[in-house]
Protein backbone atom coordinates (compact mmCIF):
# COMPACT_ATOMS: atom_id res chain seq x y z
CA UNK A 1 0.00 0.00 0.00
CA UNK A 2 2.83 2.24 1.12
CA UNK A 3 5.07 1.82 -1.70
CA UNK A 4 2.21 2.25 -4.15
CA UNK A 5 1.20 5.77 -2.61
CA UNK A 6 5.02 6.71 -3.17
CA UNK A 7 5.08 5.67 -6.88
CA UNK A 8 2.71 9.03 -7.40
CA UNK A 9 5.43 11.10 -6.10
CA UNK A 10 7.65 12.83 -8.24
CA UNK A 11 10.99 11.06 -8.76
CA UNK A 12 13.90 11.37 -5.94
CA UNK A 13 11.46 12.59 -3.16
CA UNK A 14 10.44 8.60 -3.14
CA UNK A 15 13.68 7.56 -1.70
CA UNK A 16 13.88 8.55 1.92
CA UNK A 17 10.51 8.82 1.76
CA UNK A 18 10.16 6.34 4.58
CA UNK A 19 11.84 8.17 7.14
CA UNK A 20 10.07 11.93 6.27
CA UNK A 21 8.15 13.46 8.46
CA UNK A 22 4.29 15.05 7.11
CA UNK A 23 5.25 18.70 7.44
CA UNK A 24 8.86 18.24 5.29
CA UNK A 25 6.10 16.81 2.99
CA UNK A 26 3.89 19.51 3.33
CA UNK A 27 6.94 21.81 2.97
CA UNK A 28 8.41 19.82 -0.33
CA UNK A 29 4.83 19.48 -1.66
CA UNK A 30 4.30 23.25 -1.27
CA UNK A 31 7.75 23.65 -3.28
CA UNK A 32 5.99 21.79 -6.05
CA UNK A 33 2.91 23.23 -6.09
CA UNK A 34 4.76 26.79 -6.80
CA UNK A 35 7.43 25.65 -9.30
CA UNK A 36 4.36 24.43 -11.25
CA UNK A 37 2.55 27.87 -10.57
CA UNK A 38 5.20 29.63 -11.96
CA UNK A 39 5.59 27.28 -14.64
CA UNK A 40 1.72 27.15 -16.46
CA UNK A 41 1.45 30.77 -15.87
CA UNK A 42 4.51 31.38 -17.96
CA UNK A 43 2.97 29.38 -20.51
CA UNK A 44 -0.48 30.96 -20.14
CA UNK A 45 1.27 34.59 -20.87
CA UNK A 46 2.97 33.24 -23.71
CA UNK A 47 -0.11 30.97 -25.53
CA UNK A 48 -2.65 34.75 -24.30
CA UNK A 49 -0.33 36.53 -26.25
CA UNK A 50 -0.29 34.19 -29.84
CA UNK A 51 -4.24 34.05 -29.65
CA UNK A 52 -4.85 37.31 -28.29
CA UNK A 53 -3.11 38.68 -32.04
CA UNK A 54 -4.44 35.86 -33.96
CA UNK A 55 -8.00 37.20 -32.73
CA UNK A 56 -7.28 40.58 -32.61
CA UNK A 57 -5.89 40.48 -36.38
CA UNK A 58 -8.74 38.62 -37.58
CA UNK A 59 -11.30 40.69 -35.88
CA UNK A 60 -9.44 43.70 -38.18
CA UNK A 61 -8.61 45.39 -34.52
CA UNK A 62 -4.76 45.11 -36.26
CA UNK A 63 -4.06 45.52 -39.57
CA UNK A 64 -2.24 42.22 -40.20
CA UNK A 65 -0.79 43.47 -43.24
CA UNK A 66 1.56 45.90 -40.79
CA UNK A 67 1.73 43.38 -37.48
CA UNK A 68 1.09 40.30 -39.12
CA UNK A 69 -0.07 37.41 -37.27
CA UNK A 70 0.28 33.91 -36.03
CA UNK A 71 -1.56 31.89 -38.76
CA UNK A 72 0.24 33.86 -41.30
CA UNK A 73 3.55 33.26 -39.23
CA UNK A 74 3.44 29.65 -39.44
CA UNK A 75 1.94 29.89 -43.09
CA UNK A 76 5.19 31.38 -44.07
CA UNK A 77 7.57 28.88 -41.77
CA UNK A 78 6.43 25.93 -43.49
CA UNK A 79 7.14 27.98 -47.16
CA UNK A 80 9.96 28.33 -46.19
CA UNK A 81 10.71 25.00 -45.34
CA UNK A 82 9.06 23.69 -48.00
CA UNK A 83 12.01 25.06 -50.34
CA UNK A 84 14.43 24.72 -48.32
CA UNK A 85 15.31 28.03 -48.03
CA UNK A 86 14.48 28.39 -44.18
CA UNK A 87 17.71 26.16 -43.63
CA UNK A 88 19.97 27.73 -45.67
CA UNK A 89 19.01 31.12 -44.13
CA UNK A 90 19.05 29.42 -40.63
CA UNK A 91 22.41 27.84 -41.62
CA UNK A 92 24.30 30.88 -42.45
CA UNK A 93 23.31 32.62 -39.36
CA UNK A 94 24.44 30.50 -36.99
CA UNK A 95 27.36 29.50 -38.77
CA UNK A 96 28.35 33.24 -38.40
CA UNK A 97 27.55 33.20 -35.13
CA UNK A 98 28.97 30.30 -33.78
CA UNK A 99 32.57 31.12 -35.66
CA UNK A 100 32.32 34.90 -34.44
CA UNK A 101 31.55 33.94 -30.97
CA UNK A 102 33.86 31.39 -30.44
CA UNK A 103 37.08 33.50 -32.31
CA UNK A 104 36.12 35.96 -30.83
CA UNK A 105 36.25 34.79 -27.28
CA UNK A 106 39.55 32.50 -27.75
CA UNK A 107 41.37 35.65 -29.36
CA UNK A 108 39.95 37.82 -26.08
CA UNK A 109 41.17 35.38 -24.07
CA UNK A 110 44.69 35.56 -25.34
CA UNK A 111 44.80 39.07 -25.34
CA UNK A 112 44.11 38.69 -21.37
CA UNK A 113 46.42 36.53 -21.22
CA UNK A 114 49.15 38.92 -23.07
CA UNK A 115 48.40 41.72 -20.86
CA UNK A 116 48.79 39.63 -17.89
CA UNK A 117 52.07 38.16 -18.99
CA UNK A 118 53.48 41.92 -20.16
CA UNK A 119 52.46 44.26 -17.43
CA UNK A 120 54.29 46.41 -19.81
CA UNK A 121 52.07 46.20 -22.97
CA UNK A 122 49.30 46.31 -20.20
CA UNK A 123 50.12 50.12 -19.19
CA UNK A 124 51.29 50.92 -22.94
CA UNK A 125 47.35 49.31 -24.00
CA UNK A 126 45.43 50.54 -21.16
CA UNK A 127 44.29 53.95 -23.20
CA UNK A 128 43.87 52.28 -26.47
CA UNK A 129 41.89 49.05 -24.88
CA UNK A 130 39.06 52.20 -23.38
CA UNK A 131 39.19 54.33 -26.05
CA UNK A 132 38.07 50.99 -28.34
CA UNK A 133 36.00 49.29 -25.97
CA UNK A 134 33.77 52.46 -25.92
CA UNK A 135 33.36 52.76 -29.55
CA UNK A 136 30.14 51.56 -30.95
CA UNK A 137 32.03 48.71 -33.25
CA UNK A 138 28.84 49.08 -35.58
CA UNK A 139 30.45 52.45 -36.82
CA UNK A 140 33.05 50.03 -38.41
CA UNK A 141 31.04 47.83 -39.97
CA UNK A 142 31.43 49.89 -44.28
CA UNK A 143 35.43 49.89 -42.79
CA UNK A 144 35.37 46.32 -42.75
CA UNK A 145 33.27 45.20 -45.95
CA UNK A 146 35.79 47.54 -48.37
CA UNK A 147 38.98 46.20 -46.23
CA UNK A 148 37.87 42.05 -46.44
CA UNK A 149 34.67 42.32 -48.55
CA UNK A 150 30.92 41.42 -48.99
CA UNK A 151 30.03 37.80 -47.77
CA UNK A 152 29.60 36.01 -44.62
CA UNK A 153 33.50 36.62 -43.61
CA UNK A 154 32.70 40.22 -43.30
CA UNK A 155 29.95 39.32 -40.78
CA UNK A 156 31.82 37.08 -39.07
CA UNK A 157 34.32 39.94 -38.35
CA UNK A 158 31.22 42.19 -37.45
CA UNK A 159 30.72 39.35 -34.57
CA UNK A 160 34.35 38.94 -33.69
CA UNK A 161 34.99 42.15 -33.38
CA UNK A 162 31.80 43.64 -31.14
CA UNK A 163 33.00 40.74 -28.51
CA UNK A 164 36.90 40.89 -28.70
CA UNK A 165 37.53 44.05 -26.97
CA UNK A 166 35.18 43.11 -24.01
CA UNK A 167 36.13 39.49 -23.49
CA UNK A 168 39.94 40.90 -23.05
CA UNK A 169 38.81 43.68 -20.18
CA UNK A 170 37.10 40.78 -18.74
CA UNK A 171 39.43 38.61 -18.61
CA UNK A 172 42.25 40.42 -17.79
CA UNK A 173 40.21 42.04 -14.80
CA UNK A 174 39.35 38.63 -13.36
CA UNK A 175 43.21 37.87 -13.91
CA UNK A 176 44.02 40.79 -11.52
CA UNK A 177 41.29 40.12 -8.87
CA UNK A 178 42.96 36.70 -8.27
CA UNK A 179 44.26 36.34 -4.84
CA UNK A 180 48.13 37.47 -4.50
CA UNK A 181 48.88 34.81 -1.56
CA UNK A 182 47.76 32.35 -4.05
CA UNK A 183 50.33 33.00 -6.58
CA UNK A 184 52.78 33.70 -3.31
CA UNK A 185 52.41 30.44 -2.83
CA UNK A 186 52.48 29.01 -5.79
CA UNK A 187 55.78 31.00 -6.44
CA UNK A 188 57.67 29.44 -3.08
CA UNK A 189 57.30 26.53 -4.84
CA UNK A 190 59.17 27.79 -7.60
CA UNK A 191 56.61 27.95 -10.05
CA UNK A 192 57.23 29.69 -13.24
CA UNK A 193 55.09 32.00 -14.78
CA UNK A 194 53.55 29.87 -17.60
CA UNK A 195 52.38 27.21 -14.13
CA UNK A 196 51.00 30.49 -12.65
CA UNK A 197 48.78 30.66 -15.44
CA UNK A 198 48.09 27.49 -16.01
CA UNK A 199 47.85 26.46 -11.95
CA UNK A 200 46.20 29.39 -10.83
CA UNK A 201 45.08 32.18 -12.95
CA UNK A 202 42.97 30.33 -15.41
CA UNK A 203 40.99 27.94 -13.01
CA UNK A 204 40.56 30.91 -11.06
CA UNK A 205 39.12 32.79 -13.37
CA UNK A 206 36.87 30.19 -15.17
CA UNK A 207 33.60 32.07 -13.67
CA UNK A 208 34.87 35.60 -15.42
CA UNK A 209 35.78 33.35 -18.96
CA UNK A 210 32.24 31.89 -18.43
CA UNK A 211 30.66 35.34 -17.97
CA UNK A 212 32.67 36.88 -20.81
CA UNK A 213 31.19 34.17 -23.05
CA UNK A 214 27.65 34.80 -21.76
CA UNK A 215 27.64 38.47 -22.71
CA UNK A 216 29.37 36.93 -25.89
CA UNK A 217 26.72 34.97 -26.83
CA UNK A 218 24.20 38.40 -26.60
CA UNK A 219 27.11 40.23 -28.85
CA UNK A 220 27.57 37.96 -31.62
CA UNK A 221 24.04 37.80 -32.62
CA UNK A 222 24.22 42.00 -32.76
CA UNK A 223 27.31 41.88 -34.90
CA UNK A 224 25.97 39.14 -36.86
CA UNK A 225 22.50 40.52 -37.64
CA UNK A 226 24.10 44.00 -38.02
CA UNK A 227 26.25 42.67 -40.46
CA UNK A 228 23.94 40.70 -42.43
CA UNK A 229 21.56 44.06 -42.41
CA UNK A 230 24.54 45.96 -44.15
CA UNK A 231 25.89 42.97 -46.58
CA UNK A 232 24.34 39.62 -47.11
CA UNK A 233 22.56 37.49 -49.77
CA UNK A 234 20.98 34.35 -46.83
CA UNK A 235 20.29 34.82 -43.38
CA UNK A 236 17.84 35.83 -41.14
CA UNK A 237 19.15 39.37 -40.89
CA UNK A 238 18.92 39.07 -44.41
CA UNK A 239 15.68 37.78 -44.00
CA UNK A 240 14.32 40.87 -41.90
CA UNK A 241 16.10 43.40 -44.14
CA UNK A 242 14.25 41.92 -47.21
CA UNK A 243 11.04 41.52 -45.62
CA UNK A 244 11.15 44.87 -44.76
CA UNK A 245 12.00 46.52 -47.94
CA UNK A 246 9.14 44.55 -49.73
CA UNK A 247 7.03 44.83 -46.66
CA UNK A 248 6.48 41.82 -46.14
CA UNK A 249 6.01 41.92 -42.01
CA UNK A 250 5.20 38.12 -42.22
CA UNK A 251 8.67 37.00 -43.28
CA UNK A 252 10.15 39.80 -40.51
CA UNK A 253 8.05 38.16 -37.46
CA UNK A 254 8.74 35.22 -38.66
CA UNK A 255 12.62 35.84 -38.85
CA UNK A 256 12.53 37.52 -35.51
CA UNK A 257 10.55 34.38 -33.81
CA UNK A 258 13.00 32.18 -35.12
CA UNK A 259 15.85 34.62 -34.01
CA UNK A 260 14.38 34.84 -30.48
CA UNK A 261 14.25 31.31 -30.35
CA UNK A 262 17.85 30.05 -31.65
CA UNK A 263 19.36 33.29 -29.33
CA UNK A 264 17.95 31.28 -26.58
CA UNK A 265 19.22 27.67 -27.07
CA UNK A 266 22.70 29.23 -27.49
CA UNK A 267 22.58 31.08 -24.40
CA UNK A 268 20.94 27.72 -22.43
CA UNK A 269 23.91 25.77 -24.44
CA UNK A 270 26.14 28.64 -22.74
CA UNK A 271 24.92 28.08 -19.78
CA UNK A 272 24.67 23.76 -19.46
CA UNK A 273 28.70 24.52 -20.80
CA UNK A 274 28.99 27.09 -17.06
CA UNK A 275 27.28 23.94 -14.95
CA UNK A 276 29.86 21.57 -16.58
CA UNK A 277 33.19 23.57 -16.11
CA UNK A 278 32.42 24.38 -12.61
CA UNK A 279 31.41 21.06 -11.88
CA UNK A 280 34.48 19.77 -13.35
CA UNK A 281 36.87 22.35 -11.26
CA UNK B 1 67.63 15.61 20.40
CA UNK B 2 68.09 18.78 18.68
CA UNK B 3 70.99 18.71 16.66
CA UNK B 4 73.39 21.60 17.16
CA UNK B 5 73.66 21.99 12.83
CA UNK B 6 72.55 25.37 12.00
CA UNK B 7 70.01 24.95 8.96
CA UNK B 8 69.40 28.18 8.04
CA UNK B 9 71.92 31.63 8.55
CA UNK B 10 70.65 35.42 8.25
CA UNK B 11 74.16 37.08 8.10
CA UNK B 12 73.57 40.65 8.68
CA UNK B 13 70.48 40.58 6.26
CA UNK B 14 68.85 44.06 5.46
CA UNK B 15 66.22 45.12 3.08
CA UNK B 16 65.07 48.50 1.86
CA UNK B 17 62.11 49.03 0.10
CA UNK B 18 61.34 51.47 -2.82
CA UNK B 19 58.74 53.70 -3.94
CA UNK B 20 57.86 57.09 -4.84
CA UNK B 21 57.68 58.43 -1.52
CA UNK B 22 60.98 57.31 -0.97
CA UNK B 23 63.08 53.89 0.51
CA UNK B 24 61.65 52.43 3.67
CA UNK B 25 64.18 50.00 5.63
CA UNK B 26 62.27 47.00 6.18
CA UNK B 27 65.09 44.69 7.67
CA UNK B 28 68.47 45.84 9.12
CA UNK B 29 71.61 44.05 10.02
CA UNK B 30 69.83 41.35 10.90
CA UNK B 31 71.63 38.13 12.61
CA UNK B 32 69.78 34.70 13.15
CA UNK B 33 70.74 31.23 13.43
CA UNK B 34 68.21 28.83 13.08
CA UNK B 35 69.60 24.95 14.19
CA UNK B 36 67.59 21.74 12.65
CA UNK B 37 64.52 20.35 13.80
CA UNK B 38 64.00 23.35 16.04
CA UNK B 39 60.96 25.84 15.49
CA UNK B 40 61.39 29.43 16.31
CA UNK B 41 58.89 32.27 16.29
CA UNK B 42 60.02 36.33 15.56
CA UNK B 43 57.52 38.09 17.52
CA UNK B 44 57.68 42.16 16.56
CA UNK B 45 54.96 45.03 16.70
CA UNK B 46 53.41 45.08 13.48
CA UNK B 47 54.53 46.40 10.58
CA UNK B 48 57.85 45.73 11.45
CA UNK B 49 59.25 43.62 8.67
CA UNK B 50 58.39 39.71 10.28
CA UNK B 51 56.87 38.88 6.72
CA UNK B 52 59.53 40.67 5.24
CA UNK B 53 61.93 38.31 6.91
CA UNK B 54 60.06 35.12 5.61
CA UNK B 55 59.96 36.28 2.40
CA UNK B 56 63.65 36.32 1.90
CA UNK B 57 64.55 33.48 3.57
CA UNK B 58 62.23 31.59 0.45
CA UNK B 59 63.77 33.14 -1.75
CA UNK B 60 60.91 35.40 -2.82
CA UNK B 61 63.10 38.19 -2.74
CA UNK B 62 66.45 39.28 -2.63
CA UNK B 63 68.34 40.87 0.68
CA UNK B 64 69.87 44.38 -0.30
CA UNK B 65 72.69 43.47 1.98
CA UNK B 66 74.08 40.74 3.68
CA UNK B 67 73.53 37.17 2.71
CA UNK B 68 71.14 34.18 3.79
CA UNK B 69 72.46 30.40 3.86
CA UNK B 70 70.56 27.42 3.89
CA UNK B 71 72.62 24.55 4.50
CA UNK B 72 75.61 26.50 4.18
CA UNK B 73 74.24 27.56 0.17
CA UNK B 74 73.06 31.15 -0.73
CA UNK B 75 69.55 31.36 -1.22
CA UNK B 76 69.33 33.08 -4.51
CA UNK B 77 65.90 32.25 -5.91
CA UNK B 78 63.24 30.09 -4.91
CA UNK B 79 63.47 26.80 -5.81
CA UNK B 80 60.85 25.16 -3.58
CA UNK B 81 63.23 24.95 -0.80
CA UNK B 82 60.68 25.78 1.35
CA UNK B 83 57.26 24.85 2.44
CA UNK B 84 55.13 28.38 2.94
CA UNK B 85 51.95 28.31 5.28
CA UNK B 86 49.93 31.48 4.66
CA UNK B 87 47.33 32.94 7.01
CA UNK B 88 44.67 31.13 4.85
CA UNK B 89 45.27 27.77 3.80
CA UNK B 90 44.76 29.15 0.15
CA UNK B 91 43.60 25.74 -1.31
CA UNK B 92 42.10 25.51 -4.68
CA UNK B 93 38.60 24.82 -4.38
CA UNK B 94 38.51 23.22 -7.77
CA UNK B 95 40.79 20.77 -6.71
CA UNK B 96 40.67 17.85 -4.63
CA UNK B 97 42.13 17.94 -1.01
CA UNK B 98 44.60 14.95 -2.88
CA UNK B 99 44.92 16.63 -5.89
CA UNK B 100 45.62 20.27 -3.28
CA UNK B 101 48.09 18.07 -1.66
CA UNK B 102 50.05 17.41 -5.05
CA UNK B 103 49.77 20.82 -5.82
CA UNK B 104 53.86 21.42 -4.78
CA UNK B 105 54.83 18.30 -6.36
CA UNK B 106 53.34 19.19 -9.82
CA UNK B 107 55.15 22.62 -9.80
CA UNK B 108 58.60 21.14 -8.93
CA UNK B 109 58.22 18.35 -11.71
CA UNK B 110 58.61 15.81 -8.80
CA UNK B 111 54.98 13.91 -9.38
CA UNK B 112 56.05 10.52 -9.25
CA UNK B 113 53.74 7.55 -8.25
CA UNK B 114 56.04 7.11 -5.67
CA UNK B 115 55.76 10.56 -4.25
CA UNK B 116 52.19 10.53 -4.66
CA UNK B 117 51.99 7.61 -2.42
CA UNK B 118 53.89 9.14 0.32
CA UNK B 119 51.48 12.41 0.15
CA UNK B 120 48.49 10.22 0.26
CA UNK B 121 50.39 8.04 3.04
CA UNK B 122 50.69 11.71 4.87
CA UNK B 123 46.80 12.47 4.83
CA UNK B 124 45.95 9.16 6.15
CA UNK B 125 48.72 9.25 8.95
CA UNK B 126 46.92 12.71 9.84
CA UNK B 127 43.55 11.64 9.68
CA UNK B 128 42.26 13.04 6.12
CA UNK B 129 43.02 9.83 4.13
CA UNK B 130 39.08 9.68 4.08
CA UNK B 131 38.78 13.30 2.61
CA UNK B 132 41.21 12.94 -0.28
CA UNK B 133 38.50 13.14 -2.98
CA UNK B 134 36.08 15.59 -1.03
CA UNK B 135 36.54 19.15 -2.46
CA UNK B 136 37.88 21.96 0.38
CA UNK B 137 34.48 23.40 1.13
CA UNK B 138 33.63 20.55 3.03
CA UNK B 139 36.48 20.76 5.44
CA UNK B 140 36.33 22.33 8.27
CA UNK B 141 38.80 25.40 8.80
CA UNK B 142 41.00 23.48 11.32
CA UNK B 143 41.28 20.45 8.71
CA UNK B 144 41.98 22.48 6.25
CA UNK B 145 44.70 24.28 7.60
CA UNK B 146 46.06 20.70 8.15
CA UNK B 147 45.98 20.00 4.59
CA UNK B 148 47.73 23.43 3.77
CA UNK B 149 50.46 21.51 6.43
CA UNK B 150 50.25 18.62 4.48
CA UNK B 151 50.73 20.33 0.95
CA UNK B 152 53.86 21.80 2.02
CA UNK B 153 55.43 18.85 3.30
CA UNK B 154 54.51 17.07 0.65
CA UNK B 155 57.44 18.65 -1.57
CA UNK B 156 59.29 17.43 1.42
CA UNK B 157 61.28 21.25 2.66
CA UNK B 158 64.20 21.80 4.39
CA UNK B 159 62.22 24.18 6.45
CA UNK B 160 58.28 25.06 7.00
CA UNK B 161 57.43 29.03 7.48
CA UNK B 162 54.48 29.60 8.73
CA UNK B 163 53.22 33.33 8.38
CA UNK B 164 50.51 34.17 11.05
CA UNK B 165 49.62 30.60 9.92
CA UNK B 166 46.01 30.42 12.27
CA UNK B 167 45.43 34.30 12.64
CA UNK B 168 41.99 33.51 10.39
CA UNK B 169 40.93 30.84 12.80
CA UNK B 170 38.34 31.65 15.70
CA UNK B 171 39.58 31.37 19.03
CA UNK B 172 39.35 28.21 20.54
CA UNK B 173 39.71 26.57 16.75
CA UNK B 174 43.24 28.51 16.74
CA UNK B 175 44.42 26.67 20.30
CA UNK B 176 43.62 23.14 18.85
CA UNK B 177 45.01 23.56 14.97
CA UNK B 178 47.93 25.11 16.66
CA UNK B 179 48.51 22.00 18.53
CA UNK B 180 47.73 20.02 15.78
CA UNK B 181 49.89 21.30 13.48
CA UNK B 182 52.95 21.49 16.02
CA UNK B 183 52.78 18.11 16.85
CA UNK B 184 52.66 17.04 12.77
CA UNK B 185 55.69 19.60 12.10
CA UNK B 186 57.66 17.54 15.26
CA UNK B 187 56.77 14.30 14.11
CA UNK B 188 57.82 14.56 11.01
CA UNK B 189 61.11 16.70 12.51
CA UNK B 190 61.01 19.42 10.70
CA UNK B 191 62.66 23.01 11.26
CA UNK B 192 59.91 25.31 11.30
CA UNK B 193 60.33 29.83 11.79
CA UNK B 194 57.06 31.32 12.35
CA UNK B 195 55.35 34.41 12.61
CA UNK B 196 53.06 35.96 15.21
CA UNK B 197 51.30 38.82 16.86
CA UNK B 198 49.91 36.51 19.76
CA UNK B 199 52.50 36.49 22.19
CA UNK B 200 50.65 33.29 24.30
CA UNK B 201 50.73 31.19 20.58
CA UNK B 202 54.58 32.00 20.27
CA UNK B 203 55.71 31.00 23.84
CA UNK B 204 53.30 27.79 23.38
CA UNK B 205 55.02 26.41 20.55
CA UNK B 206 58.98 27.93 20.45
CA UNK B 207 61.64 26.65 21.47
CA UNK B 208 63.01 29.74 21.14
CA UNK B 209 61.63 33.08 20.50
CA UNK B 210 63.30 36.25 18.59
CA UNK B 211 61.55 39.52 19.74
CA UNK B 212 62.11 42.21 16.98
CA UNK B 213 61.97 45.93 17.10
CA UNK B 214 60.09 48.39 15.55
CA UNK B 215 61.78 49.16 11.57
CA UNK B 216 63.97 48.90 10.57
CA UNK B 217 63.76 45.45 12.16
CA UNK B 218 66.82 43.94 13.83
CA UNK B 219 66.86 41.28 16.79
CA UNK B 220 66.02 42.77 20.19
CA UNK B 221 66.26 39.95 22.26
CA UNK B 222 66.02 36.38 22.22
CA UNK B 223 64.47 34.16 24.62
CA UNK B 224 65.18 30.19 25.20
CA UNK B 225 62.13 28.41 26.69
CA UNK B 226 62.14 25.40 28.41
CA UNK B 227 58.82 23.99 30.51
CA UNK B 228 58.52 21.89 33.20
CA UNK B 229 55.75 20.21 32.17
CA UNK B 230 56.04 16.68 31.01
CA UNK B 231 54.69 16.64 27.72
CA UNK B 232 55.62 19.84 26.21
CA UNK B 233 52.76 20.04 23.81
CA UNK B 234 51.68 23.97 23.05
CA UNK B 235 48.34 23.48 24.70
CA UNK B 236 50.38 21.35 27.85
CA UNK B 237 52.85 24.32 28.34
CA UNK B 238 50.36 26.67 28.36
CA UNK B 239 49.52 25.05 32.01
CA UNK B 240 53.24 25.15 33.14
CA UNK B 241 54.10 27.88 35.33
CA UNK B 242 56.98 29.54 33.56
CA UNK B 243 54.45 30.33 30.79
CA UNK B 244 53.51 33.04 32.99
CA UNK B 245 57.02 34.64 33.09
CA UNK B 246 57.58 34.19 29.69
CA UNK B 247 54.49 35.61 28.72
CA UNK B 248 55.42 38.64 31.03
CA UNK B 249 59.36 39.28 30.08
CA UNK B 250 58.55 39.28 26.24
CA UNK B 251 55.36 41.60 26.63
CA UNK B 252 57.58 43.73 28.42
CA UNK B 253 59.71 43.78 25.66
CA UNK B 254 57.59 43.94 22.73
CA UNK B 255 56.92 47.67 24.86
CA UNK B 256 53.09 48.18 23.10
CA UNK B 257 51.66 51.59 23.30
CA UNK B 258 48.46 51.85 22.17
Amino acid sequence: MFKQANNMLPPGSSENDNEMSKEHKDFLDRLNRKRIYVRVTQIAILIAFFLLWEIAANAGLIDPFITSQPSRMLQTTINLHRDRSLYIHIGYTLMETIVGFVVGTVIGILLAIILWWSEFLARVLEPYLVVINSLPKIALGPIILVWIGAGPQAIIAMALIISLVVTTIGVHNGFKEVDPDKIKLLRTFGATKFQILQKVMLPASISTIVSAMKINVGLAWVGVIVGEFLVSKAGLGHLIVYGGQVFRLDLVMTSVIILAILAALMYQFVSWIEKKLINWY
Amino acid sequence: MVTEDIIVSLRNVSKKYHSLEGETEAVKDLPLEVRRGEFITIVGPSGCGKTTLLSLISGLFMPSAGEILLNGEPVSSTTGHVGYMLQEDHLFKWRTILRNVLLGLEIKGTLTAQSKEKAEALLRKYGLGDFKDHYPHQLSGGMRQRVALIRTLAIDPDILLLDEPFAALDYQTRLKVADDIWKIIKKESKTAIMVTHDIAEAISMSDRVVVLTKRPAQVKSIHKLDFTCEERTPIKCREAPEFRVYFNRIWKELDVHV
